[in-house]
């Protein structure tokens, strides 16, 4: 009993982190069709540039207001004038990124080192709780609620605003979007740095624990994947059923089945994949 | 992607035309180098060239699934590795002989193609890069986890080295590049066949216009499985080279950075013909092992020169100057 | 073709072809090999990534050595070359294929993870290059898979595990232990040769987890160590060591059960770094920086005067290791280029004053040395893994007898081989 409901607990804070990285990926391609191979690189950019903030101030919520703010910028300076140019050719479009992705990587190489590092636990959420025999860091139960927050937000944000409807105009047919009064660079832009400060959010929540270190980048990048594939591309109930599925995978694969956890991982990519490419959630 | 007037295809599409005379020279002209030159080099240089062939071979089959049918496939290292483990399962734990472990490699990875093509021939587009990407996953965590046959981390190493037979040590780097290059010039002959014959021409019509081809009444998920399949087994001829030349299989040879690192290779080089791959793969060895000599900045430089090149050339080196021909 | 595009074309055919030229150029420029010239040393392990902390230390005692002799031996200078592997084999291959090849090194050092050592070892053999690897404890690269070129002047994996299996059952009283270790070769061998002994002495290992290599976060892991056991054995370096602590204190378990494990779990590469949480954990290993001799008091000033932190065990095995390439070089007169004679003196010389303690190579190349059982503690504000039990004269087959332990198979994942016939009084 313990047992499962640590190993619950631990599932769900994978999906929570997951649902974090997945969320800014699935936003990009749905609104833009662009397949963001530099995602990961997001992550990873977020985890560093906190690395430095939390180092002088020891505040990990200035640190993740520094990671979005400059990830989110590259971002969008990535999309507005590197990737614009290939605005409706996907392969290009994706090639650039990984382009970009190689350039992010040593980068951060160059600028902070090899050296491995996590960060430190904000004050207030250092320790664990105890319940009978379960024991669970703060922590991550924190995170778990901040990626529930997140979602919500995101879901009232693309339901129940005019945004959505804008960005697809924008994105389906530019030149009537635009001729309506519709600002498509600006909008294309700023959904791309969107999903890029997602991921750089993600990638400070996951520092205490994840921290951050070269080859972060590559590491999570195909988790992503699998979670915006088995949602579906562009849903955002996807991603959330997609992390909380992959999550539990994860965990209870590792522990059941550890010789086989990474194909308990990605073998359900390939079955979706096969079967209804664009996802549990996807649109056809 | 079918119905696109991408820069991509259009290129592509003209770059099947007749070679023109000037490439026609560089071609011949980097062929007789090839030949002529290593005995001149130090064994590091014969070394780094034995790499570029055999990239060359894997990036040439990449490029009949991408450039050639408009598959972009994001796990082909997956083939690659699979073979070089099962040369190096074969060789090592099994103590077959040479020809009995080239075999299984090559068997093993074209069956490998056959039942993955199954699964993802009428898949397209980005959804097909992401499968291909999954599989590829799926390969490199077995490769990784199955530790009683791969060794996970260890991986594979003391593959034995090819015997002397008829008084030459084929294992000698001069020695063994020529047997690479005899095996690159005949994959790239085959591949050549391959893509002009009415097959080749169909899969290249394929990737201008699926529904074009339907409705000529070509089965084209058939042609697109068969490109599959043969894309993996060239992949496993590279693979089985590679893992004499390097004596050592390990899981990094077919993750996510090595299928992207031969994706690059194809989309730097030139789609949509077999001299681009093969420039290529020639040109990212070289930049990683030689600018890694005198800056550590390679990746870096490697991002640069790929990001000028899709903004300036975004068919690749070798279609350069492509573009401004009209589609017919 | 157009002007335009044929021109462009041109221009990048030109620059391409002096890019090669230049390239190839530079490459072939032969390094001189008068006996003027430097002894050149090709050094590779992990600068980057999850174990760069051991690459680094590796390297800062190889560099330490170097600067307290002015990079010189016998008449000749040192010339230092510096690769980074990542601690992926497959790099490792390809960087000693470029100091060797390339850069014509005379003598080979370095490599961290038991995985880089099996994979170069074919090469460096088939190279005939001498390789001194100071960590690399794969137990079969002494033992059944012994090579003519590789010297090894640290341990095998399983050579403090044999004493400790015994100290656990016996000292600590521990009668069930539950393991947990990366899951790769140095894994198997040192839980494997833990729980030969601890077995045989009558204590049981009930559960074994085996983590991938690149682990991130432990959380599955450790929700299915079973809680009744009496200690938990782990097994860990770098990045992962550090997140190992943190987590283990996390999910309550630091409280529960004790922990004990190999030596490199609370090395000193990644102790300052870690906090309460690693207080009280028992683990072994044939060095500590607490080790209270002359010599090791001497290399722990000078180290931490250079690099201002403690010296690691990775450390010290490199300081070791260079220690013992010089006296080498010195037995040869400095004629390195003459290789096999060069290699005869690699496994003569004696060097002593070593900061870890006495060592001796046996005639399987493996060193004999102090086993130390080692307890972090707290002292005077900093962490430190502080002397408790002390194993003289360790050799890698323990108390049995070299034959028939090698008659019975290797540690893996899967086997533990049973305890073979004791080494005749």
């Amino acid at each position: 009993m313990v047992y499962l409901i640590t190993q619950t607990l631990n599932g769900l804070f994978s999906a929570g982190l997951l649902f974090l990285i997945a969320s800014g990926l699935t936003l990009v391609f749905g609104v833009m069709r662009i397949v963001n191979i530099a995602h990961g690189s997001f992550y990873m950019l977020g985890v560093y540039v906190a690395f430095s903030v939390v180092n002088r101030t020891h505040s990990l919520l200035l640190g993740a207001l520094a990671a979005m703010l400059v990830v989110g910028g590259i971002g969008f300076a990535m999309q507005r004038f590197f990737l614009r140019r290939f605005a409706s050719q996907p392969l290009p479009e994706m090639m650039m990124t990984m382009g970009f992705a190689l350039l992010f990587r040593d980068g951060a190489l160059m600028i902070w080192g090899g050296d491995p590092f996590t960060l430190a636990y904000p004050s207030g959420l250092a320790g664990s709780l105890e319940f009978h025999d379960v024991v669970f860091p703060v922590y991550r139960l924190f995170v778990i609620l901040v990626a529930a927050g997140v979602g919500i937000l995101l879901g009232i944000l693309n339901g129940k605003t005019l945004i959505g409807a804008k960005l697809r105009a924008a994105v389906d047919d530019p030149e009537m979007a635009a001729g309506t009064g519709v600002p498509v660079a600006l909008l294309c832009g700023l959904v791309f740095a969107v999903g890029a400060a997602l991921a750089a959010f993600g990638g400070v929540m996951g520092g205490p624990i994840l921290g951050g270190y070269p080859g972060i980048d590559f590491d999570l990048l195909p988790l992503a994947f699998v979670v915006v594939i088995i949602g579906g591309m562009g849903s955002l109930r996807g991603a959330v059923v997609g992390s909380i599925i992959v999550g539990m995978i994860d965990n209870f694969g590792k522990a059941l089945v550890p010789e086989l956890s990474y194909f308990t991982l990605f073998a359900p990519m390939v079955i979706v994949l096969a079967l209804k490419p664009t996802g549990l959630y996807g649109r056809s | 992607m079918g119905e696109a007037s991408s820069n991509f295809d259009r290129a592509a599409s003209t770059a099947r035309t007749r070679l023109s005379r000037r490439k026609l020279g560089i071609l011949i002209a980097g062929l007789v180098g090839l030949a002529v030159l290593p005995p001149i080099l130090t064994s590091y240089w014969v070394g780094l060239l034995t790499q570029a062939l055999i990239f060359g071979v894997l990036a040439m089959s990449l490029d009949i699934l991408l450039g050639y049918t408009g598959m972009p496939s994001f796990g082909h290292a997956g083939f690659f590795g699979v073979a070089a483990y099962a040369v190096a399962v074969f060789s090592t734990r099994y103590h077959a002989r040479f020809l009995v472990s080239a075999l299984a490699g090559l068997v093993i990875g074209t069956l490998l193609g056959a039942a993955f093509g199954l699964l993802v021939s009428h898949v397209r587009d980005v959804y097909f890069l992401m499968i291909t990407l999954a599989l590829g996953m799926v390969l490199w965590g077995l490769s990784y986890r199955w530790i009683p046959v791969t060794g996970g981390d260890n991986g594979i190493s003391d593959i034995p080295r090819l015997a002397t037979r008829l008084g030459v040590s084929w294992s000698a780097p001069l020695p063994f590049y020529y047997l690479t290059l005899v095996v690159f010039i005949a994959c790239g002959g085959l591949l050549m066949l391959l893509v002009h014959s009415p097959f080749g021409l169909t899969l290249q019509g394929i990737r201008e216009s699926e529904s074009r081809m339907k409705s000529l009444g070509v089965n084209t998920w058939l042609h697109r499985y068969l490109s599959y399949v043969i894309a993996g087994a060239f992949a496993s001829i590279a693979g089985i080279v590679w893992a004499y030349y390097n004596g050592f299989v390990g899981p990094t040879y077919l993750d996510l950075t090595a299928s992207s690192e031969i994706f690059l290779m194809v989309t730097l080089g030139g789609p949509g013909t077999l001299a681009g791959p093969a420039i290529g793969a020639g040109a990212i060895v070289l930049l990683k092992n030689v600018i890694s000599t005198y800056t550590q900045r390679w990746l870096l430089i490697l991002g640069a020169v790929y990001i000028v090149t899709i903004l300036w050339a975004p068919q690749g080196l070798w279609n350069l100057g492509a573009n401004r021909r009209p589609k017919t | 073709m157009n002007r335009k595009s044929a021109r462009r074309l041109a221009v990048t055919f030109v620059l391409t072809a002096t890019v090669a030229a230049a390239g190839l150029l530079a490459g072939q420029m032969a390094p001189d090999s008068a006996s003027a010239a430097p002894i050149r040393v090709g050094f590779v392990a992990p600068l980057s990534g999850a174990y760069a902390q051991n690459g680094r230390d590796i390297l800062n005692g190889l560099r330490l050595y170097l600067e307290q002799i002015g990079s010189q031996a016998a008449g000749r200078k040192i010339e230092l070359i510096v690769e980074d592997d990542e601690a992926i084999p497959a790099n490792s291959l390809t960087k000693a294929r470029k100091l060797v090849e390339r850069d014509q090194v005379n003598i080979m050092a370095g490599a961290l993870l038991s995985s880089t050592g099996y994979a170069l070892a074919p090469y460096i053999e088939s190279s005939q290059i001498p390789m001194i690897y100071p960590v690399v404890s794969a137990d079969d690269l002494t033992q059944r898979l012994r090579g003519k070129w590789i010297i090894r002047t640290g341990w095998s994996g399983s050579q403090p595990e044999h004493p400790f299996g015994n100290y656990a059952y016996n000292t600590l009283k521990l009668r069930k232990v539950a393991t947990i270790a990366l899951d790769y070769a140095f894994g198997w061998e040192s839980v494997g040769g833990f729980q030969r002994t601890f077995e045989a002495a009558g204590g049981k290992v009930t559960q074994k987890i085996w983590t991938p290599v690149s682990v991130h976060d432990f959380a599955p892991y450790l929700a299915q160590v079973s809680r009744d056991v009496d200690a938990v054995y782990a097994l860990f370096l770098g990045r992962s060591a550090l997140q190992f602590m943190r987590q283990y204190q996390e999910f309550g378990l630091k409280k529960r059960i004790l922990l004990i494990g190999a030596g490199t779990t609370t090395d000193e590469h990644v102790l300052p770094a870690m906090g309460d949480e690693a207080i009280g954990a028992i683990t072994v290993l044939h060095y500590s920086a607490a080790l209270d001799t002359p010599a090791n008091r001497a290399f722990v000033a000078a180290y931490r005067q250079k690099y201002n932190k403690l010296p690691s065990y990775y450390a010290e095995s490199m300081y070791t290791g260079a220690k013992w390439m010089v006296a080498a070089i010195e037995a040869v007169h400095g004629h390195v280029e003459d290789r096999e004679a060069f290699l005869h003196a690699l496994r003569t010389v004696k060097p002593t004053d070593l900061p870890r303690g006495p060592v001796e190579l046996d005639e399987y190349g493996n060193p004999v040395e102090n086993v130390y059982v080692r307890k972090v503690e707290r002292v005077n504000g900093a962490l430190q893994n502080t002397v408790i039990a002390t194993f003289p004269h360790v050799s890698q087959f323990w108390k049995y007898d070299p034959a028939s332990y090698l008659s019975l198979p290797l540690y893996t994942r899967q086997t533990v081989p049973p305890p073979p016939n004791l080494l005749q009084p």
